[in-house]
Protein backbone atom coordinates (compact mmCIF):
# COMPACT_ATOMS: atom_id res chain seq x y z
CA UNK A 1 0.00 0.00 0.00
CA UNK A 2 2.77 2.37 0.95
CA UNK A 3 4.52 1.63 -2.37
CA UNK A 4 1.44 2.72 -4.27
CA UNK A 5 1.26 5.90 -2.23
CA UNK A 6 4.95 6.62 -2.62
CA UNK A 7 4.79 6.04 -6.38
CA UNK A 8 1.90 8.39 -6.90
CA UNK A 9 3.36 10.97 -4.58
CA UNK A 10 6.86 10.82 -6.04
CA UNK A 11 5.83 11.00 -9.68
CA UNK A 12 3.19 13.60 -8.88
CA UNK A 13 5.69 15.76 -7.04
CA UNK A 14 8.33 15.31 -9.74
CA UNK A 15 5.83 16.24 -12.41
CA UNK A 16 4.63 19.23 -10.43
CA UNK A 17 8.15 20.48 -9.77
CA UNK A 18 9.19 20.07 -13.40
CA UNK A 19 5.98 21.65 -14.63
CA UNK A 20 6.28 24.65 -12.33
CA UNK A 21 9.98 24.93 -13.09
CA UNK A 22 9.34 24.95 -16.83
CA UNK A 23 6.47 27.41 -16.48
CA UNK A 24 8.68 29.70 -14.44
CA UNK A 25 11.55 29.29 -16.90
CA UNK A 26 9.35 30.00 -19.88
CA UNK A 27 8.30 33.28 -18.26
CA UNK A 28 11.80 34.18 -17.20
CA UNK A 29 13.47 33.21 -20.45
CA UNK A 30 10.64 34.37 -22.66
CA UNK A 31 11.79 35.57 -26.07
CA UNK A 32 9.48 37.83 -28.04
CA UNK A 33 8.68 36.32 -31.42
CA UNK A 34 6.64 38.29 -33.90
CA UNK A 35 3.26 36.52 -34.23
CA UNK A 36 3.25 37.51 -37.90
CA UNK A 37 6.00 34.96 -38.55
CA UNK A 38 3.84 32.19 -37.16
CA UNK A 39 0.79 33.33 -39.12
CA UNK A 40 2.66 33.50 -42.41
CA UNK A 41 4.25 30.14 -41.74
CA UNK A 42 0.76 28.65 -41.38
CA UNK A 43 -0.35 30.01 -44.76
CA UNK A 44 2.69 28.87 -46.71
CA UNK A 45 2.31 25.49 -48.43
CA UNK A 46 4.99 23.92 -46.20
CA UNK A 47 6.44 22.08 -49.16
CA UNK A 48 9.88 23.43 -48.14
CA UNK A 49 10.78 23.41 -51.83
CA UNK A 50 13.22 26.32 -51.62
CA UNK A 51 11.84 28.04 -54.72
CA UNK A 52 11.79 31.34 -52.80
CA UNK A 53 15.53 31.14 -52.23
CA UNK A 54 15.29 30.49 -48.48
CA UNK A 55 16.05 27.16 -46.78
CA UNK A 56 12.41 26.42 -46.03
CA UNK A 57 8.95 27.88 -45.47
CA UNK A 58 9.76 28.91 -41.89
CA UNK A 59 12.91 30.73 -42.99
CA UNK A 60 10.97 32.52 -45.73
CA UNK A 61 8.25 33.58 -43.26
CA UNK A 62 10.94 35.00 -40.98
CA UNK A 63 12.63 36.77 -43.89
CA UNK A 64 9.35 38.39 -44.95
CA UNK A 65 8.66 39.80 -41.50
CA UNK A 66 12.15 40.67 -40.30
CA UNK A 67 14.18 41.36 -43.41
CA UNK A 68 11.40 42.73 -45.60
CA UNK A 69 11.74 40.05 -48.26
CA UNK A 70 9.41 40.23 -51.26
CA UNK A 71 6.04 38.67 -50.50
CA UNK A 72 5.57 37.16 -53.94
CA UNK A 73 8.41 34.65 -53.94
CA UNK A 74 6.40 31.54 -53.10
CA UNK A 75 5.92 29.76 -56.43
CA UNK A 76 3.81 26.75 -55.32
CA UNK A 77 1.54 28.96 -53.19
CA UNK A 78 0.47 31.17 -56.06
CA UNK A 79 -1.70 34.26 -55.84
CA UNK A 80 -3.75 33.05 -52.86
CA UNK A 81 -0.74 32.90 -50.59
CA UNK A 82 0.47 36.31 -51.77
CA UNK A 83 -2.91 37.79 -50.97
CA UNK A 84 -2.90 36.31 -47.47
CA UNK A 85 0.65 37.40 -46.73
CA UNK A 86 -0.24 40.88 -47.96
CA UNK A 87 -3.17 40.92 -45.52
CA UNK A 88 -0.97 39.88 -42.60
CA UNK A 89 1.74 42.37 -43.45
CA UNK A 90 -0.76 45.12 -44.26
CA UNK A 91 0.71 45.53 -47.71
CA UNK A 92 -0.71 45.83 -51.18
CA UNK A 93 -0.84 42.47 -52.94
CA UNK A 94 1.36 42.37 -55.99
CA UNK A 95 0.66 39.54 -58.36
CA UNK A 96 3.66 37.37 -58.76
CA UNK A 97 5.72 37.40 -61.88
CA UNK A 98 4.98 33.74 -62.47
CA UNK A 99 7.40 31.65 -64.48
CA UNK A 100 6.30 28.92 -66.82
CA UNK A 101 8.13 26.35 -68.92
CA UNK A 102 9.00 27.21 -72.52
CA UNK A 103 10.24 24.43 -74.78
CA UNK A 104 12.70 25.84 -77.31
CA UNK A 105 11.85 23.34 -80.05
CA UNK A 106 8.76 22.98 -82.22
CA UNK A 107 9.87 20.41 -84.72
CA UNK A 108 6.38 19.00 -85.16
CA UNK A 109 6.14 16.23 -82.60
CA UNK A 110 7.05 12.58 -82.79
CA UNK A 111 4.92 12.09 -85.93
CA UNK A 112 6.34 14.94 -87.99
CA UNK A 113 9.94 15.47 -86.99
CA UNK A 114 12.73 14.02 -89.12
CA UNK A 115 14.42 10.97 -87.67
CA UNK A 116 17.81 9.57 -88.71
CA UNK A 117 16.95 6.13 -87.43
CA UNK A 118 14.18 4.38 -85.55
CA UNK A 119 15.11 4.42 -81.89
CA UNK A 120 13.83 1.38 -80.05
CA UNK A 121 15.76 1.48 -76.80
CA UNK A 122 14.81 2.43 -73.27
CA UNK A 123 12.15 5.10 -73.41
CA UNK A 124 14.07 7.98 -71.92
CA UNK A 125 15.61 11.02 -73.58
CA UNK A 126 18.85 10.56 -71.70
CA UNK A 127 19.38 7.14 -73.29
CA UNK A 128 18.14 8.18 -76.74
CA UNK A 129 20.60 11.03 -77.22
CA UNK A 130 23.56 8.78 -76.47
CA UNK A 131 23.35 6.86 -79.75
CA UNK A 132 25.07 8.80 -82.56
CA UNK A 133 23.77 12.17 -81.40
CA UNK A 134 20.17 11.12 -80.94
CA UNK A 135 17.59 9.61 -83.28
CA UNK A 136 16.35 12.87 -84.75
CA UNK A 137 17.98 14.61 -87.69
CA UNK A 138 18.50 17.80 -85.69
CA UNK A 139 21.32 17.44 -83.20
CA UNK A 140 19.81 20.06 -80.91
CA UNK A 141 16.08 19.35 -81.02
CA UNK A 142 13.63 17.35 -78.96
CA UNK A 143 13.89 13.54 -79.26
CA UNK A 144 10.32 13.02 -78.03
CA UNK A 145 10.92 10.42 -75.34
CA UNK A 146 9.06 12.69 -72.90
CA UNK A 147 11.37 12.81 -69.86
CA UNK A 148 9.96 16.26 -69.12
CA UNK A 149 6.35 15.08 -69.15
CA UNK A 150 7.24 12.35 -66.67
CA UNK A 151 9.15 14.82 -64.51
CA UNK A 152 6.15 17.15 -64.20
CA UNK A 153 4.35 16.61 -60.91
CA UNK A 154 1.62 19.14 -61.58
CA UNK A 155 0.05 17.66 -64.72
CA UNK A 156 1.11 20.76 -66.63
CA UNK A 157 2.58 18.96 -69.65
CA UNK A 158 0.75 16.73 -72.02
CA UNK A 159 1.33 15.13 -75.41
CA UNK A 160 -0.93 16.08 -78.31
CA UNK A 161 -2.02 13.95 -81.30
CA UNK A 162 1.18 14.73 -83.19
CA UNK A 163 3.37 13.80 -80.26
CA UNK A 164 4.16 17.42 -79.48
CA UNK A 165 4.64 18.41 -75.85
CA UNK A 166 2.18 21.11 -74.82
CA UNK A 167 2.71 23.14 -71.65
CA UNK A 168 -0.43 24.04 -69.78
CA UNK A 169 0.37 27.45 -68.28
CA UNK A 170 -2.53 27.19 -65.83
CA UNK A 171 -1.03 24.19 -64.08
CA UNK A 172 2.63 25.08 -64.46
CA UNK A 173 4.11 26.22 -61.14
CA UNK A 174 7.51 27.10 -62.57
CA UNK A 175 9.28 24.51 -60.43
CA UNK A 176 11.79 23.74 -63.18
CA UNK A 177 11.69 19.95 -62.81
CA UNK A 178 11.16 19.53 -66.57
CA UNK A 179 14.08 21.84 -67.36
CA UNK A 180 16.30 19.72 -65.14
CA UNK A 181 15.05 16.52 -66.78
CA UNK A 182 15.74 17.63 -70.37
CA UNK A 183 19.18 16.37 -71.41
CA UNK A 184 19.33 18.86 -74.28
CA UNK A 185 18.48 21.90 -72.13
CA UNK A 186 15.56 22.82 -74.39
CA UNK A 187 13.31 23.96 -71.57
CA UNK A 188 13.65 27.34 -69.96
CA UNK A 189 11.57 28.89 -67.18
CA UNK A 190 10.38 32.27 -68.44
CA UNK A 191 8.09 34.88 -66.96
CA UNK A 192 4.51 34.37 -68.11
CA UNK A 193 4.38 37.99 -69.22
CA UNK A 194 7.04 37.44 -71.87
CA UNK A 195 4.97 35.95 -74.66
CA UNK A 196 7.36 36.04 -77.63
CA UNK A 197 9.82 33.13 -77.86
CA UNK A 198 12.35 31.73 -80.28
CA UNK A 199 11.31 28.12 -80.48
CA UNK A 200 14.51 26.68 -81.84
CA UNK A 201 17.76 25.66 -80.18
CA UNK A 202 19.80 24.63 -83.22
CA UNK A 203 23.30 26.03 -83.46
CA UNK A 204 23.73 24.45 -86.91
CA UNK A 205 24.18 26.62 -89.99
CA UNK A 206 20.95 27.84 -91.57
CA UNK A 207 20.73 25.34 -94.41
CA UNK A 208 21.51 22.39 -92.16
CA UNK A 209 19.04 23.27 -89.45
CA UNK A 210 16.29 24.07 -91.96
CA UNK A 211 16.72 20.66 -93.57
CA UNK A 212 16.82 18.82 -90.25
CA UNK A 213 13.75 20.49 -88.76
CA UNK A 214 10.56 18.49 -89.20
CA UNK A 215 8.44 21.61 -89.17
CA UNK A 216 10.66 23.91 -91.26
CA UNK A 217 10.61 26.31 -88.37
CA UNK A 218 14.32 26.30 -87.52
CA UNK A 219 16.28 29.46 -86.84
CA UNK A 220 18.42 29.91 -89.93
CA UNK A 221 20.48 32.71 -88.44
CA UNK A 222 19.35 35.33 -90.97
CA UNK A 223 19.68 38.02 -88.25
CA UNK A 224 16.55 39.85 -89.47
CA UNK A 225 15.09 39.78 -85.98
CA UNK A 226 18.30 41.15 -84.48
CA UNK A 227 18.11 44.14 -86.83
CA UNK A 228 14.38 44.64 -86.31
CA UNK A 229 14.31 44.53 -82.52
CA UNK A 230 13.79 48.11 -81.27
CA UNK A 231 15.36 47.43 -77.87
CA UNK A 232 18.29 45.27 -78.98
CA UNK A 233 17.01 42.35 -76.96
CA UNK A 234 17.98 39.72 -79.54
CA UNK A 235 21.54 38.56 -80.07
CA UNK A 236 23.08 35.91 -82.29
CA UNK A 237 24.89 33.13 -80.51
CA UNK A 238 26.61 30.71 -82.85
CA UNK A 239 23.92 30.63 -85.55
CA UNK A 240 21.03 30.93 -83.13
CA UNK A 241 19.01 34.00 -82.20
CA UNK A 242 18.46 34.36 -78.47
CA UNK A 243 16.04 36.74 -76.75
CA UNK A 244 17.20 38.50 -73.63
CA UNK A 245 13.94 38.39 -71.67
CA UNK A 246 15.08 41.19 -69.37
CA UNK A 247 15.09 43.60 -72.30
CA UNK A 248 12.19 42.19 -74.36
CA UNK A 249 9.13 44.46 -74.50
CA UNK A 250 6.93 41.82 -76.19
CA UNK A 251 6.27 43.99 -79.28
CA UNK A 252 6.23 41.03 -81.65
CA UNK A 253 8.14 42.78 -84.44
CA UNK A 254 10.72 39.98 -84.58
CA UNK A 255 7.99 37.39 -85.14
CA UNK A 256 6.70 39.45 -88.07
CA UNK A 257 10.03 39.48 -89.90
CA UNK A 258 11.09 35.90 -89.16
CA UNK A 259 11.12 34.06 -92.52
CA UNK A 260 10.82 30.58 -91.00
CA UNK A 261 8.30 31.33 -88.24
CA UNK A 262 10.85 30.16 -85.68
CA UNK A 263 9.73 33.03 -83.47
CA UNK A 264 6.43 32.36 -81.80
CA UNK A 265 4.10 35.20 -80.95
CA UNK A 266 0.68 34.12 -79.65
CA UNK A 267 -0.59 37.68 -80.04
CA UNK A 268 0.27 37.87 -83.73
CA UNK A 269 -3.34 37.73 -84.94
CA UNK A 270 -4.52 40.16 -82.33
CA UNK A 271 -1.80 42.54 -83.37
CA UNK A 272 -2.65 42.09 -87.07
CA UNK A 273 -6.30 42.85 -86.37
CA UNK A 274 -5.40 45.93 -84.38
CA UNK A 275 -3.10 47.09 -87.18
CA UNK A 276 -5.79 46.52 -89.82
CA UNK A 277 -8.32 48.35 -87.67
CA UNK A 278 -5.93 51.26 -87.22
CA UNK A 279 -5.26 51.36 -90.96
CA UNK A 280 -8.97 51.32 -91.77
CA UNK A 281 -9.56 54.07 -89.27
CA UNK A 282 -6.77 56.19 -90.75
CA UNK A 283 -8.15 55.72 -94.25
CA UNK A 284 -11.64 56.61 -93.12
CA UNK A 285 -10.27 59.77 -91.53
CA UNK A 286 -8.41 60.64 -94.74
CA UNK A 287 -11.55 60.14 -96.75
CA UNK A 288 -13.54 62.31 -94.38
CA UNK A 289 -10.98 65.09 -94.54
CA UNK A 290 -10.96 64.89 -98.33
CA UNK A 291 -14.75 65.11 -98.38
CA UNK A 292 -14.73 68.06 -96.03
CA UNK A 293 -12.16 69.78 -98.20
CA UNK A 294 -14.24 69.12 -101.27
CA UNK A 295 -17.27 70.60 -99.54
CA UNK A 296 -15.32 73.69 -98.49
CA UNK A 297 -14.06 74.12 -102.05
CA UNK A 298 -17.64 73.82 -103.32
CA UNK A 299 -18.87 76.50 -100.95
CA UNK A 300 -16.08 78.82 -101.97
CA UNK A 301 -17.09 78.38 -105.53
CA UNK B 1 46.89 7.27 -10.00
CA UNK B 2 44.44 4.46 -9.83
CA UNK B 3 41.63 6.98 -10.16
CA UNK B 4 43.08 8.49 -13.36
CA UNK B 5 43.57 5.01 -14.76
CA UNK B 6 39.96 4.18 -14.03
CA UNK B 7 38.78 7.34 -15.80
CA UNK B 8 40.92 6.58 -18.86
CA UNK B 9 39.64 3.03 -18.91
CA UNK B 10 36.08 4.32 -18.74
CA UNK B 11 36.72 6.83 -21.53
CA UNK B 12 38.04 4.16 -23.90
CA UNK B 13 35.19 1.83 -22.95
CA UNK B 14 32.44 4.42 -23.46
CA UNK B 15 33.85 6.04 -26.60
CA UNK B 16 35.11 3.02 -28.53
CA UNK B 17 34.43 -0.38 -27.02
CA UNK B 18 30.87 0.19 -25.85
CA UNK B 19 30.02 2.94 -28.34
CA UNK B 20 26.38 3.91 -27.93
CA UNK B 21 25.55 3.96 -31.62
CA UNK B 22 27.63 1.22 -33.13
CA UNK B 23 27.88 -1.30 -30.29
CA UNK B 24 24.78 -0.71 -28.20
CA UNK B 25 22.65 0.47 -31.16
CA UNK B 26 21.08 3.33 -29.25
CA UNK B 27 20.34 6.72 -30.82
CA UNK B 28 20.19 5.40 -34.36
CA UNK B 29 17.60 7.96 -35.46
CA UNK B 30 19.89 11.01 -35.32
CA UNK B 31 22.79 8.84 -36.51
CA UNK B 32 21.06 8.44 -39.88
CA UNK B 33 18.90 11.56 -39.77
CA UNK B 34 21.38 14.30 -38.86
CA UNK B 35 24.52 12.97 -40.52
CA UNK B 36 24.05 14.53 -43.94
CA UNK B 37 26.16 17.60 -43.23
CA UNK B 38 29.26 17.98 -41.11
CA UNK B 39 28.05 21.27 -39.58
CA UNK B 40 24.74 19.96 -38.35
CA UNK B 41 26.35 16.71 -37.19
CA UNK B 42 28.76 18.71 -35.07
CA UNK B 43 25.91 20.81 -33.66
CA UNK B 44 23.86 17.74 -32.83
CA UNK B 45 26.89 16.06 -31.27
CA UNK B 46 27.60 19.00 -28.99
CA UNK B 47 23.95 19.16 -27.91
CA UNK B 48 23.97 15.42 -27.15
CA UNK B 49 27.19 15.64 -25.11
CA UNK B 50 25.66 18.42 -23.05
CA UNK B 51 22.31 16.75 -22.52
CA UNK B 52 23.81 13.32 -21.76
CA UNK B 53 26.08 14.77 -19.09
CA UNK B 54 23.26 16.74 -17.52
CA UNK B 55 20.88 13.78 -17.73
CA UNK B 56 23.42 11.47 -16.06
CA UNK B 57 23.83 13.92 -13.24
CA UNK B 58 20.16 14.48 -12.51
CA UNK B 59 18.93 10.93 -13.03
CA UNK B 60 21.65 9.57 -10.74
CA UNK B 61 20.61 12.01 -8.04
CA UNK B 62 16.93 11.20 -8.44
CA UNK B 63 17.56 7.49 -8.41
CA UNK B 64 19.87 7.51 -5.40
CA UNK B 65 18.07 9.99 -3.18
CA UNK B 66 14.47 9.51 -4.21
CA UNK B 67 13.71 6.14 -5.80
CA UNK B 68 16.02 3.94 -3.73
CA UNK B 69 15.06 5.20 -0.25
CA UNK B 70 11.36 4.85 -1.12
CA UNK B 71 11.90 1.38 -2.71
CA UNK B 72 10.22 2.39 -5.93
CA UNK B 73 13.07 1.63 -8.36
CA UNK B 74 10.56 0.15 -10.81
CA UNK B 75 9.53 3.71 -11.67
CA UNK B 76 13.02 4.30 -13.03
CA UNK B 77 12.06 4.57 -16.71
CA UNK B 78 9.15 6.97 -16.34
CA UNK B 79 10.95 9.14 -13.80
CA UNK B 80 14.03 9.34 -16.02
CA UNK B 81 12.03 10.15 -19.15
CA UNK B 82 10.22 12.90 -17.27
CA UNK B 83 13.51 14.32 -16.04
CA UNK B 84 15.23 14.18 -19.42
CA UNK B 85 12.30 15.77 -21.26
CA UNK B 86 12.01 18.64 -18.78
CA UNK B 87 15.75 19.10 -18.76
CA UNK B 88 15.92 19.38 -22.53
CA UNK B 89 13.06 21.87 -22.51
CA UNK B 90 14.77 23.96 -19.88
CA UNK B 91 18.09 23.87 -21.69
CA UNK B 92 16.35 24.91 -24.90
CA UNK B 93 14.75 27.92 -23.22
CA UNK B 94 17.95 29.00 -21.51
CA UNK B 95 19.97 28.73 -24.71
CA UNK B 96 17.33 30.59 -26.70
CA UNK B 97 17.49 33.47 -24.26
CA UNK B 98 21.17 33.62 -23.52
CA UNK B 99 22.81 32.48 -26.75
CA UNK B 100 20.58 33.02 -29.81
CA UNK B 101 23.39 32.15 -32.20
CA UNK B 102 23.96 28.79 -30.53
CA UNK B 103 20.20 28.25 -30.42
CA UNK B 104 19.92 28.81 -34.15
CA UNK B 105 22.61 26.28 -34.94
CA UNK B 106 21.28 23.71 -32.47
CA UNK B 107 17.64 24.76 -32.80
CA UNK B 108 16.06 21.79 -34.50
CA UNK B 109 18.18 19.21 -32.76
CA UNK B 110 17.49 20.10 -29.17
CA UNK B 111 13.86 18.93 -29.10
CA UNK B 112 14.93 15.84 -31.04
CA UNK B 113 17.23 14.82 -28.21
CA UNK B 114 14.25 14.44 -25.87
CA UNK B 115 13.38 11.24 -27.65
CA UNK B 116 16.95 10.12 -28.22
CA UNK B 117 17.17 6.72 -26.56
CA UNK B 118 20.93 7.07 -26.09
CA UNK B 119 20.21 9.65 -23.39
CA UNK B 120 17.78 7.38 -21.55
CA UNK B 121 20.21 4.55 -22.22
CA UNK B 122 23.11 6.23 -20.47
CA UNK B 123 20.92 7.08 -17.48
CA UNK B 124 19.79 3.49 -17.03
CA UNK B 125 23.23 2.03 -17.69
CA UNK B 126 24.70 4.26 -15.00
CA UNK B 127 22.34 2.70 -12.49
CA UNK B 128 22.79 -0.86 -13.77
CA UNK B 129 26.59 -0.60 -13.64
CA UNK B 130 26.33 0.83 -10.08
CA UNK B 131 28.61 3.76 -10.83
CA UNK B 132 29.15 6.37 -8.16
CA UNK B 133 28.18 10.00 -8.77
CA UNK B 134 31.43 11.17 -10.42
CA UNK B 135 31.64 8.14 -12.67
CA UNK B 136 28.00 8.44 -13.68
CA UNK B 137 28.64 11.99 -14.89
CA UNK B 138 31.82 10.94 -16.66
CA UNK B 139 30.02 8.02 -18.30
CA UNK B 140 27.46 10.46 -19.69
CA UNK B 141 30.19 12.78 -20.94
CA UNK B 142 32.22 10.03 -22.61
CA UNK B 143 29.09 8.41 -24.03
CA UNK B 144 28.19 11.73 -25.64
CA UNK B 145 31.70 12.11 -27.02
CA UNK B 146 31.51 8.62 -28.51
CA UNK B 147 28.17 9.47 -30.09
CA UNK B 148 29.57 12.72 -31.53
CA UNK B 149 32.64 10.97 -32.89
CA UNK B 150 30.57 8.42 -34.77
CA UNK B 151 28.14 11.05 -36.01
CA UNK B 152 30.96 13.20 -37.39
CA UNK B 153 32.67 10.22 -39.04
CA UNK B 154 29.38 9.28 -40.66
CA UNK B 155 28.74 12.86 -41.83
CA UNK B 156 32.22 13.04 -43.35
CA UNK B 157 31.68 9.81 -45.24
CA UNK B 158 28.24 10.85 -46.44
CA UNK B 159 29.47 14.24 -47.65
CA UNK B 160 31.99 12.44 -49.83
CA UNK B 161 29.40 9.95 -50.99
CA UNK B 162 27.35 12.86 -52.33
CA UNK B 163 30.01 13.42 -54.94
CA UNK B 164 30.63 9.75 -55.67
CA UNK B 165 29.13 8.20 -58.76
CA UNK B 166 26.74 5.57 -57.50
CA UNK B 167 24.07 3.53 -59.25
CA UNK B 168 20.74 5.34 -58.87
CA UNK B 169 19.25 2.55 -56.79
CA UNK B 170 22.07 2.90 -54.25
CA UNK B 171 21.96 6.68 -53.81
CA UNK B 172 20.82 8.22 -50.53
CA UNK B 173 19.51 5.92 -47.85
CA UNK B 174 20.68 2.50 -49.17
CA UNK B 175 24.36 3.45 -49.27
CA UNK B 176 24.02 5.13 -45.86
CA UNK B 177 22.74 1.87 -44.41
CA UNK B 178 25.67 -0.03 -45.90
CA UNK B 179 28.11 2.56 -44.56
CA UNK B 180 26.50 2.33 -41.13
CA UNK B 181 26.88 -1.44 -41.19
CA UNK B 182 30.52 -1.21 -42.27
CA UNK B 183 31.24 1.28 -39.50
CA UNK B 184 29.64 -1.03 -36.93
CA UNK B 185 31.84 -3.86 -38.23
CA UNK B 186 34.92 -1.68 -37.91
CA UNK B 187 34.04 -0.70 -34.36
CA UNK B 188 33.54 -4.36 -33.52
CA UNK B 189 37.34 -4.53 -33.71
CA UNK B 190 37.57 -2.47 -30.51
CA UNK B 191 35.74 -5.12 -28.54
CA UNK B 192 38.95 -7.17 -28.65
CA UNK B 193 40.71 -4.60 -26.45
CA UNK B 194 41.80 -6.22 -23.20
CA UNK B 195 42.98 -4.36 -20.14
Amino acid sequence: MSILLYSVLTLGTLGLIYGLGLAFASKKFHVEIDPKIDNINKILPNANCGACGYPGCAAYAEAVVEKGAEINLCAPGGDDVIKHIAEIMGMEATTSDRKVAIIHCQSGGKNNTNFKYNYQGIETCKAAILISGGPNACNYGCVYQYDCVRACKFDAMHIDDNGMIIVNNENCTGCGACAAACPRDLIEMVSIKKRVHILCASHDKGAVSRKACGNNTACIACTLCVKKCPVNAITMDDNLAIINYDKCIVCGLCADVCPTAAIFDPLKEVRAQKKAAAKAKAEAMKKEIAEQKAEVNKEED
Amino acid sequence: MEFVGKILFMAVMAIFVQNFVLMRFLGLCPYIGVSKKLDSALGMGMAVIFVMTMASTFTWLIHTYLLVPLHIEFLQTIAFILTIASLVQLVEMVIQKTAPALYKSLGVFLPLITTNCAVLGVAILNIQSEYNFIFAILNGLFGGIGFTLVLILMAGIRERLERAELPISMRGMPISMIVAGSMALAFLGFSGLKF
